[in-house]
């Protein structure tokens, strides 16, 4: 490996160690290098193709020779953006009442106080929890849950965009207040002794100063949630419904592109129906891939001067 | 900060408007955390109740005596057991595979690489953790595609693809916490192993990585975590709904998050869907477990370095 070997001598050491960490860190960059290029080398086939079987129509019929995917790609597109307006300002308002806990209200009694000081100190608690739940576990509660009030509260069959938009906001919620809770609190932290000595709470600071100094983080915060929510297989595919169409209101179903790599791959209807599965793959990994740089750039610039390191 | 002071100074005037305003946001606030909770409580009790009676010996096994099971002498048909060992090796396979990539990597990043090349590899992993699952399923399923056409026309999806392919999803999870455990070794320390004259391979060997050891453990058991947890990978990589105990490496296996999502789709009886309850439950009180684990390991590393003193 010509590159570390360069690197090594650059930075002056030549012994085991190092080696060991140039050879771990190209092994990791080899993957995500041969993940692109397979996934993109497959794909190119299928966007090539014209006129009948191309992927990139609206209609997906394949017993009639359609292999449209554009409305697998809308449907991911709605579904997600749902969540996301479901759960960014669900993340906000929880981050209102997550970092603004001073020691304040501690010397203060009374029952009512310690039993609000209880479900604050269980949020953040339940938030870490909620990380580890698992995806099919999600799918598999609401399926019992949800979908039977949505079906007598809406009617249908109860796997519509609704459904599957509400359980995949708490899916991604967790996620998007985390990163929040990172950006946002060394600000609050760094502003407090002056702000509290001016009078304003830490509310107050937390919504009139460090909100609107934060909007990239809160920002960024959003493209990564959007990014998790394309990308779940699972819940869409058990909540939401998974008819090939362009889902006109909330309680009709839909088929995002994750659920439908799932079907193909298990029914395996035929060759050409494959194609449609790495087109469907590249368009997330393009999808995915833009929502991750931007969300990093956008981190980055909000970064306030990161501490300088040590180096030898 | 222009920003923020000028919304600060426009605030001011107007004290009366911010009193009538943030009352709505607290109480804005305390409603969401309540529904929240209120949510998950439903969710969590509604598995307990369901699937609590049915978390026994019989769930396991079926109706074959344990021994025979866990040794594989006779095939259970009726109990979640070969979804569980399958979900176990593909787990230990997985940290098997992802481990030395994964921090050393991370131990690249923190103290070898230059600034370019630590923005280069950073927004890589980043655009990693981005990769949906699936698509690394796909990545397997197009490596198998690739080698049937070229040079192993039987290649199949197995046990080993599966592995290498979660790998690559638990990769950035490894790589970050790695990172950061090393990031947060103070400053004092580094500068002390460094006055005493130790060569910069023996700082790291017996200083840097014995004082990040919490914060990468917590970081191999979120990867524990979530490799135990993940379905679309491995749906395209190899699991089905039957095969017995995982018979080696190129051999197709079972796994507990697919056997949820099996049973799902196509449950034929009460009891069957009795055991997916079961086995929701087992497979949360594992993910759910191995994430206390992690953040108890974490928080502790963080509470022993905050401010720099040992």
């Amino acid at each position: 490996m010509p590159a570390s070997a360069t690197a090594a001598k650059e930075s002056g050491q030549a012994d085991k160690g190092p080696f060991a960490a140039f050879l771990a860190a190209g092994i990791a960059l080899t993957g995500i290098v041969l993940l692109f290029a397979m996934v993109i080398a497959f794909a190119l086939p299928a966007f090539r193709q014209q006129g009948p079987g191309a992927v990139l129509a609206w209609s997906w019929r394949p017993y009639q020779g359609d292999f449209g995917i554009l409305p697998m790609l809308a449907g991911s597109m709605l579904l997600a953006l749902s969540a996301l307006a479901l759960a960014w300002p669900l993340a906000v308002l929880l981050l209102c009442g997550m970092l603004p806990r001073g020691p304040a209200a501690a010397g203060r009694k009374g029952a009512g106080l310690r039993l609000r000081r209880l479900g604050a100190d269980l949020l953040p608690w339940a938030i870490r929890l909620m990380t580890a739940v698992p995806t099919v576990v999600y799918g598999f509660a609401a399926l019992f849950l949800l979908t039977p009030l949505v079906r007598r509260g809406l009617g249908g069959s109860g796997l519509c965009l609704l459904s599957a938009a509400l359980v995949l906001a708490l899916l991604i919620l967790p996620g998007m207040v985390l990163v929040m809770e990172a950006g946002l609190a060394p600000r609050l932290q760094r502003l407090c002794p002056g702000g509290l000595a001016l009078g304003f709470s830490r509310l107050e600071l937390l919504w009139h100063v460090v909100f609107p100094s934060a909007r990239k983080t809160l920002l960024a915060s959003a493209l990564l949630g959007f990014g998790r929510a394309m990308g779940d297989t699972l819940l869409p595919l058990m909540l939401a419904g998974n008819a090939p169409q362009v889902p006109g209101g909330l309680t009709e179903g839909l088929r995002t592109l994750t659920a439908h790599m799932a079907l193909v791959t298990a029914n395996e209807v035929g060759g050409a129906a494959y194609d449609s599965l790495f087109a469907a793959g590249a368009l997330l990994l393009g999808v995915n891939t833009l929502a991750s740089v931007a969300a990093r750039r956008l981190a980055r610039c909000s970064e306030p001067g990161a501490p300088p390191e040590l180096r030898s | 900060m222009s920003r923020a002071r000028a919304s600060n100074g426009a605030a001011r005037p107007a004290p009366r408007n911010r009193l009538r305003g943030l009352p709505l946001l607290r109480f804005a606030s305390r409603f969401a955390a309540v529904a929240l909770l209120g949510c998950l409580g439903a969710l969590f009790a509604f598995l307990l109740f369901k699937g609590g009676p049915v978390l026994d010996r019989e769930l396991l096994f079926g109706n074959t005596p344990s021994l025979d099971a866990i040794l594989g002498l006779r095939p259970v048909w009726d109990g979640i057991w070969p979804a569980l060992a399958g979900t176990l090796c593909l787990v230990l396979l997985t940290l098997c595979l992802a481990l030395f990539p994964g921090i050393g990597c991370g131990v690249y990043l923190a103290e070898y690489a230059g600034p370019r090349a630590k923005a280069l590899a950073g927004a890589a992993v980043d655009v990693l953790a981005g990769v949906p699952s699936i698509v690394m399923g796909l990545f397997g399923f197009t490596v198998i595609l690739f080698l049937r056409r070229s040079f192993l026309p039987e290649a199949n999806t197995c046990l080993f693809l599966a592995s290498a392919c979660l790998a690559l999803l638990v990769l950035p999870v490894l790589i970050v916490s790695t990172r950061e455990a090393l990031e947060a070794v103070p400053r004092d320390l580094r500068l002390c192993a460094a006055a005493l004259g130790l060569s910069r391979a023996a700082r790291l060997r017996h200083v840097l990585l014995p004082v990040a050891a919490r914060g990468i453990w917590s970081g191999v058991i979120l990867a524990l975590g979530r490799s135990a947890e993940d379905t679309a990978v491995i749906m395209l990589t190899g699991v089905v709904a039957n095969a017995g105990l995982p018979a080696g490496l190129g051999a197709k296996f079972e796994a507990l998050p697919f056997a949820i999502y099996y049973i799902t789709a196509q449950y034929q009886s009460q009891e069957e869907l009795a055991r997916a309850f079961g086995a929701s439950l087992v497979l949360l009180l594992l993910a759910g477990g191995l994430m206390l684990l992690a953040s108890r390991l974490a928080s502790g590393y963080r509470r022993r370095w905050a401010g720099g003193k040992a």
